[in-house]
């Protein structure tokens, strides 16, 4: 998956998104298909029912701050998002991201190279994001080899099968 | 080495680590609650590995969705019950007993210097005693318990060098609020926080607690205290054996020293709707407020409750307004018990929840109305958190909720101490 060229549509979102509105706390224990019907109905209330398969998220800073919830990864990924890049990433995000087998990628200056809806290409294995509407191409930090690898299993539980485990 | 590099490389079973490496290391302590709980081991039976590597040294606490308001929580309890005796987990902790990281220390399972994980962001709270404490999600959880260890990055590390002493009705939680709002919510992003220095060797385990919580608040993976006297005399005071000192190697590098004096702080705040906006209580005098709320992992052990209870003692809050205060554990609501701390609460006009999570993640238990405003002692006040997105959330000591409750608008403690006690 990270040696992937992945094309979209780019949804541009602010600073210090956090889980708490990727992953509503109300729907904490709620399956997948309802909880990706909340994702960031408190910000950006089309969200959910606009987003299309092969979008992709360019985010200020500090992109899924707060909680360890691994369901603001994972509702991103089963809406069909599949790349976030932003200026910088909460660590609990990035790791979850990875984990469930959905690149994120640290990326200073897209952010504000984007507008809402611009065509994007995400080169995730070596870390090149290009904005197709404006013909603008950036550097993303490389992802390391432990995250490419988890990636390219397609998550930790894909690994933890394919391992037979320990 | 400094305290996360001494507590990587310990892990990884190796002599030396530096910042930057990627490690696996061997997980000492497993932490899972409600949330998650059933879920990880519903995965775990999935992968193909229907146990968890050392039981003894995994730790299940009932906590966020405490009682259990709706039948799906309720339902969700009882198979993390099944899961728990089905595994052998070693240590349980159901419904009511109180919030896992008031229960992991004061029940003696952290110990300085080793490496737990927990599916809670806030398990940076363990580094008050030394431990490098650090969230984790679902899939690294079923990782973790399947075989007993985890990657991880050694992170560089931030010193924060504490001096002076903090003036009265001014405690750790502004100090920590003033980090937040000095540095930034990322000023500590994949990095540890090393909170040293003259002024820290003053700081009792509850305000240590209280600030290894909230550095997670500033992207850090770790918030750590050096373990000491204060660390070895908790640890005996609950159940333990004591410690030897668990300190930085003389030559430790860091990313960056802070010094920050502490004599001149005053109470802070973060306005809504980032934990970085911070303001002295002073600037933002006169907000109303419909409820407020002292509990959580921040801030409700007894310390927290009976610095509340000082502001409120003999007085009652203002018409209108809604004070809760969930202790952190059954042991902190008993100590409060017998400590009068209640019944001063009570007769102040508090209404006390059960031990729990419940209000600070917006679960169940004081939920907000579109127009609300609440001050609280807890971590987070993004938005939406506590129901309504039209709702505010502010954030401050106890003292300080504690003087907002009684006068009905953010009010800086200091000022509540006129002679005629307004």
């Amino acid at each position: 998956m990270a040696d992937d060229i992945l094309k979209g549509r780019a949804w541009r979102l602010d600073h210090d998104i956090s889980t708490d509105v990727l992953s509503p706390g109300a729907y904490a224990v709620d399956p997948v298909e309802v909880r990706k019907l909340h994702v960031l109905e408190s910000v950006v209330p089309e969200f959910a029912s606009e987003v299309k398969p092969g979008d992709m998220i360019v985010a200020g800073r500090n992109f899924g701050c707060g909680s360890s919830r691994e369901t603001a990864a994972e509702n991103l990924r089963a809406l069909g998002v599949t790349c976030i890049v932003a200026e910088s990433l909460s660590r609990l995000f990035m790791r979850n991201a990875i984990a469930v087998g959905l690149p994120a990628l640290v990326c200073r200056d897209a952010h504000a190279a984007f507008t809402q809806g611009d065509e994007i290409q995400a080169h995730p294995g070596e870390g090149r994001i290009i904005n197709v509407s404006s013909g603008l191409e950036f550097e993303a930090d490389p992802l390391p080899e432990e995250m490419c690898r988890i990636l390219a299993a397609g998550g930790i539980l894909a690994m933890l099968k394919g391992q037979g485990v320990v | 080495m400094n305290l996360a590099e001494r507590i990587l490389a310990r892990a990884a079973g190796r002599n030396q680590v530096a910042a930057g490496e990627f490690v696996m290391a061997e997980v000492d302590l497993a932490l899972l609650h409600d949330i998650f709980a059933a879920q990880v081991f519903d995965l775990l039976r999935e992968v193909g590995v229907d146990r968890v590597s050392d039981p003894d040294r995994t730790v299940v606490v009932i906590d966020h969705l405490v009682p259990a308001p709706s039948t799906a929580a309720a339902e969700l309890h009882q198979k993390i019950r099944e899961h728990v005796e089905r595994l052998g987990i070693g240590a349980f902790y159901d419904a009511g007993r109180g919030i896992c990281h008031q229960l992991l220390p004061e029940q003696g399972h952290i110990r300085p210097g080793e490496l737990v994980v927990g599916t809670d962001s806030h398990t940076t709270t363990y580094g008050a005693l030394g431990a490098g404490g650090t969230g984790i999600g679902t899939s690294d959880m079923v990782y973790a318990l399947a075989t007993g260890r985890l990657w991880f990055r050694v992170p560089e590390t931030i010193r924060f060098e504490m001096t002076g002493q903090l003036m009265s009705g001014v405690s750790w939680k502004d100090v920590i609020l003033h980090l937040a709002g000095r540095f930034g919510s990322d000023g500590a992003q994949y990095r540890a926080m090393e909170f040293a220095g003259p002024a820290v060797a003053g700081a009792d385990m509850s305000s240590r607690l209280t600030v290894s919580n909230m550095a997670l608040e500033m992207g850090a993976k770790f918030g750590l205290f050096a373990a000491d006297e204060v660390t070895d005399a908790y640890l005996r005071d609950h159940g333990g054996a004591g410690t030897e000192p668990f300190q930085p190697d003389p030559d430790a590098t860091y990313e960056a020293v802070h010094e920050i004096t502490l004599s001149d702080l005053e109470p802070q705040v973060a306005l809504p709707h980032e934990v970085d906006r911070v303001s002295p209580v002073v600037e933002v005098e006169g907000i109303t407020i419909n409820q407020a709320f002292i509990g959580s992992c921040t801030n409700g052990r007894i310390e927290d409750l009976r610095a509340a209870a000082e502001v409120l003692a003999g007085k009652h809050i203002a018409d209108g307004v809604r004070l809760l205060v969930a202790p952190a554990s059954q042991a902190v609501l008993g100590e409060a018990l017998e400590t009068g701390v209640a019944a001063s609460l009570v007769e102040a006009g508090a209404s006390i929840l059960a031990p729990g999570c419940g209000p600070c993640f917006g679960g169940h238990g004081g939920l907000l109305a579109p127009g609300e405003r609440c001050i609280g002692t807890h971590n987070r006040n993004f938005i939406g958190r506590m129901g309504s997105a039209q709702a505010e959330i502010y954030l401050a000591s106890p003292a300080t909720v504690a003087a907002a409750a009684l006068t009905g608008q953010i009010t800086d403690p200091r000022h509540l101490e006129a002679p005629d006690g307004r």
